[in-house]
């Protein structure tokens, strides 16, 4: 052991300080998380009892609506986002590398923002009122005014479309690497039979991008379980008869108001399993894509 | 010339996207601009006709707003310190030193990648309390260096690095702190660079941990302190997007002062959050 320690002396003095704080402060805690949820805890403490938290859950109708709302959320923005990523990084590429830059930075620019603040936009831009700019806009249309916010029907609605209006520069960057690094032999090849640019980006680009896709569909699916500040912020907690509720927000109110701790970490031991399932589904997605 | 005349209507539509996804930054702004008795019209007017800094002046003297900038800038800062330190040590670590037990260390830190960070939020609440870190500034700052996505970065980064250099300096007697203090360090810049970016844009960011662990409205980061503006002026809408507005604008500053870095960032350490 000391004869160890006087040779890799250095290797440890290296690595202790980023292990020590994930021990305590990542490691552990997903520990306790486990054991929490395994608990009747409160305030105080708690007693084990094993799996009753989950039974709990299980019947519980607002944790119900915010598993629902929280998969239907990501379903539909992790589509989306996937999708304009993938068909504006496709425009960008053919341009040359300054206007590439150029778009790169566009579309990044809005993501540089907090959560909240861009939370804070939407429910200005989704307020119940006639001045509001959602509002405004489709009336020009002859349409609405829309309660959005002010209405169980429409607050999730108006989450989810505030989600679905930014281009993911995240995912466009990502995208335009891929593209740029992809054989040209094959698009040469292309040529000769005479296909025409829609048929190689659907026949040649988009298959050859399946790992940046399932890589993003996977980040942006376990980023959009996550979904707080957005429901938070746009419709105070969850919105009206708990429309826009998602698992996180439900995690923050049951642990944090309402100091039952243990039903909150069984949430988080959900959310966690959604993750892992996603993560392997994308694992093994990827296993297939060499078989073949 | 004819290309260009056939990648007008690919300029075209790219442009109209990015106008629509900056747009909900440019309402801000000009909420945030408008006369306070004129943020609220029917209809609202998206071409201003009059421009005030009233809601500036509102903000500045009836919120703490400057304290809690000046919070986040320390607490974002002081995380990026300690994350350029730390991430690069133990990424040299990992990348070219040999000792017992690194696989398994490197495969912890690994497999809790992916673990929603809301999975830890109750027990790091519970061992802050049990450490009398809650609502203290170490509070918040102390879990923000445990996450491990730049001992990764770094991690990759080093790896690409020659291992000629170091040998040389061994050989005329540096201590292994000098090698990395005086090679690895000095070549790791690029990489170094994209974390202090990402990770300053982080924490500066950061909100659910801050809520939770912080009580007293003097401490709050700015993200923080935004919320409870939401629930103070509930319906002001010109006084909250000026709140907005000016904790945004340090962050797009940052972006304009470090594009390449922020664009380099995702490529090598993809969209994290």
């Amino acid at each position: 052991m000391t004869a160890a320690l006087r040779r890799h002396g250095w290797s440890y003095l290296f690595v202790l300080p980023t292990f020590s704080l994930f021990v305590l402060f990542t490691l552990l805690p997903v520990a306790q998380g486990l054991v929490l949820a395994l608990q009747d805890a409160r305030v105080t403490g708690g007693t084990f009892i094993g799996l009753a938290n989950f039974g709990t859950l299980a019947d519980d109708p607002a944790f119900r609506q915010a598993l629902g709302n929280t998969v239907l959320y990501a379903t539909v923005v992790v589509a989306a986002q996937v999708t304009l990523a993938l068909v504006v990084a496709s425009l960008i590429q053919p341009l040359g590398a300054r206007s590439r830059v150029f778009y790169r930075a566009l579309f990044y620019l809005p993501l540089v923002n907090s959560a909240i603040l861009v939370a804070m936009v939407w429910r200005w831009i989704f307020n119940p009122n006639p001045f509001g700019l959602a509002n405004a806009a489709l009336g020009t249309l002859g349409l609405g005014p829309f309660l959005w916010i002010g209405s169980s029907d429409q607050a999730l609605l108006a989450v989810i479309l505030s989600a679905v209006l930014t281009i993911p520069g995240g995912g466009v960057v990502l995208y335009s690497a891929a593209i740029g690094s992809l054989p040209r032999e094959l698009y040469e090849a292309a040529d000769l039979e005479g296909a025409g640019p829609f048929a190689k980006w659907r026949h040649i680009t988009v298959p050859l991008l399946r790992p940046t896709t399932l890589y993003l569909v996977v980040v942006y699916t376990i980023l959009a379980f996550q979904v707080f500040e957005r429901v938070y912020i746009m419709t105070n907690g969850g919105g009206p008869n708990n429309a826009t509720i998602t698992i996180v927000q439900l995690i923050y109110s049951t642990a944090f108001q309402f100091g039952r701790y243990g039903l909150a970490s069984a949430m988080a031991v959900v959310l966690f399993v959604m993750a892992i399932v996603v993560a392997i589904a994308q694992f093994r997605s990827l296993r297939t894509d060499v078989e073949y | 010339m004819s290309s260009i005349r056939r990648r007008l209507p690919v300029h075209v539509l790219l442009l109209v996207a990015g106008a629509l996804s900056l747009f909900p930054l440019y309402w801000l702004f000009l909420t945030s601009l408008s006369p306070t008795q004129y943020v609220v019209r029917v209809p609202p007017e998206v071409v201003p006709r009059e421009l005030s800094v009233g809601n500036y002046q509102r903000l500045f003297e009836t919120t703490p707003i400057v304290r809690w900038l000046v919070n986040t800038v320390v607490i974002a800062g002081v995380i990026t310190a300690f994350h350029l330190l730390f991430d690069s040590m133990a990424g040299y670590a990992f990348a070219k030193r040999r000792f017992p037990g690194k696989d398994v260390m490197f495969w912890l830190i690994v497999s809790t990648l992916t673990v929603p960070a809301q999975v830890t939020l109750i027990p790091v609440f519970f061992i802050l309390r049990a450490l009398g870190l809650l609502d203290t500034y170490p509070g918040v700052i102390l879990p923000g260096l445990a996450d491990v996505f730049g001992v990764f970065l770094m991690k990759q980064f080093i790896q690409t690095l020659p291992t000629e250099l170091e040998h040389a300096a061994r050989v005329d007697g540096a201590s292994e702190w000098q090698v990395y203090r005086h090679i690895i360090v000095p070549l790791s810049r690029p990489a170094l660079a994209v974390l202090a970016i990402f990770t300053f844009q982080r924490y500066w960011n950061a909100f659910i941990f801050p809520l939770v662990i912080l009580r007293d409205p003097a401490k709050y980061p700015v993200q923080v302190g935004l919320a409870t503006l939401q629930g103070e002026f509930n319906t002001d809408y010109g006084m909250l997007m000026t709140g907005a507005a000016v904790a945004a604008l340090p962050m797009i500053a940052v972006f304009f002062a470090f594009q390449r870095q922020f664009v380099e960032g995702i490529r090598i350490g993809g969209v994290k959050g």
